[in-house]
């Protein structure tokens, strides 16, 4: 009985989470438009519905009207996977976020824990999903035999190299602290307020993870594989209908997870800024933190230009891989001193 | 080389907090400058016909050769356009058919705004062109 307990709970998580984020996906382009819009002192989208708030839907149902095609030169299998790949990815790195606390259910012992699967190397898990993620991209442009699609997923892998290595190194600080891979234990170790969070003890690493989790999401001003104006959309140029509508939900939902992430590592997860406010239950407050994590990143989009190819290269090589490499070094060395 | 990007994210900040300065275009709209030229309207006399005499002069004159008037005379010997035929499509709003006519008939309009889905509905006659009147008070 148990296990089928177990099995219906996992399941509505799934279902529960998947549709949330889904939703979120769809309304984060909404907020995406309409930031820009205001960036640029213009309205963007408000003619469907109130808002516009029915234009996510609007655009699903356009994409998923419009022709399907396979260009003839491609290679046809991998032309047609990789979407999915990117979307995959995307989606299943969220598996093990803890985006609350536990809660037991009225009338039973049985208590629900707020994250879908809690492993122990979490931590790992999460950046090796996100590295299978670029393959979509590096594989759908390759594939479709455009020589923009090729330049753009070259760029792509350029790029996945140069800033998987400083993201990987920004987070060992913090798992110099907190001993674990595993993301709850993370979160846990920051409880109590504000001021237990990682980003006070690591503001640094913070910077060099957002940094590079921009990178890592394709966002400007890292938008290399992208490019609209060189590339002309680059590595998704030959997709179109519901292919190009994967990637572009991919894109989105790895935002969405790229920031969790970062809440979980740096900004204490679920975790009440204040212990005062402990009554309020830890979703809202995951959601508050992704929240503000994802209006960085629309907000510097609106700010910053793109960065040329051999800069973007120098400064993920000659800058922010020493300077992570610094950061692990002090914290090392802080963490030992004091025993 | 960080004050200048936080000055950029300052700057881009304060722009999404100002007001949009958009004209939603159906709801609102701007108003046509002082010498638009937009469709051309007939003004009435007093019995609320054409003042046009027909004299023939903005057809010689429109560079597009849209108008075509075929002149009448009534009883009192006075002339009229028996058919007053301006071709919309053709014409290209240079103004010179409200320079030339001598008895101030034909009028540069305001209006801006006309789609349609066919061709005859864009050949104004007479009396189309006296009801452009009341979009140009």
């Amino acid at each position: 009985m148990q296990v089928l307990y177990l099995l219906i709970e996992t399941i509505v998580k799934c279902v529960v989470v998947f549709a949330c984020l889904m939703l979120s996906v769809a309304y984060l382009t909404w907020l995406e438009r309409k930031v820009l819009g205001h960036i640029q002192i213009r309205f963007g989208p408000n003619r469907c519905g109130p808002f516009g708030l029915l234009q996510p839907f609007s655009d699903g149902i356009k994409a998923f009207f419009k022709e399907d095609l396979v260009p003839g030169n491609s290679d046809k299998a991998i032309f047609v996977i990789s979407p999915m790949i990117a979307i995959i990815a995307a989606i299943s790195m969220f598996a093990v976020i803890p985006f609350g606390d536990q809660f037991t259910i009225p009338g039973t012992d049985w208590v629900v824990k707020l994250r879908i699967a809690d492993i122990d190397i979490g931590l790992l898990y999460v950046f090796g999903i996100a590295s299978l993620g670029e393959f979509g991209i590096v594989l759908g442009g390759w594939s479709s035999g455009n020589k923009y699609g090729l330049t753009g997923s070259l760029r792509a892998a350029a790029q996945m190299i140069s800033y998987e290595v400083a993201l990987g190194l920004s987070i060992v600080g913090v798992i110099i602290l907190s001993q674990s891979l595993r993301l709850s234990e993370i979160v846990a170790l920051q409880a109590g307020g504000f001021w237990h969070w990682n980003i006070l003890y690591q503001p640094a690493a913070f910077v060099f993870f957002i940094i590079c989790a921009l990178a890592e999401i394709n966002r400007t001003p890292f938008d290399m594989p992208e490019s609209e104006s060189e590339l002309a959309c680059g590595f998704n140029i030959e997709y179109s209908s519901m292919k190009f509508a994967l990637f572009f939900m991919a894109e989105y939902a790895h935002m969405i997870t790229v920031a969790s992430v970062a809440v979980t590592l740096f900004l204490g997860g679920w975790q009440a800024p204040l212990p005062q406010l402990d009554f309020i239950p830890g979703v809202f407050w995951f959601a508050v933190k992704v929240f503000v994590l994802i209006f960085f990143f629309i907000w510097q989009r609106g700010t910053f230009p793109r960065l040329r190819y051999d800069q973007i290269m120098k400064f993920g090589w000659k800058v922010l891989f020493e300077l992570t490499l610094v950061n692990i070094f002090i914290t090392a060395l802080i963490v030992l001193l004091k025993g | 080389m960080i004050i200048p990007l936080l000055k950029g994210l300052a700057f881009t900040l304060g722009r999404f907090f100002s007001r949009p300065i958009t004209i939603q275009y159906p709801e609102e709209k701007v108003p046509p400058a002082k010498r638009w030229r937009g469709i051309q309207y007939f003004e009435k006399d007093e019995q609320g016909k054409t003042k046009c005499v027909a004299c023939g002069l903005c057809m010689a004159v429109c560079p597009s050769q849209c108008i075509h008037i075929v002149t009448a005379e009534d009883e009192n010997g006075k002339r009229y356009p028996l058919t007053y035929e301006l071709d919309a499509m053709r014409c290209i709003f240079c103004g010179y058919c409200e320079e030339a006519c001598p008895v101030n008939a034909i009028f540069m309009g305001k209006t801006y705004e006309w789609v349609g889905r066919e061709r005859a509905p864009f050949l104004m006659n007479t009396e189309e062109l006296l009801e452009q009147k009341k979009y140009n008070p």
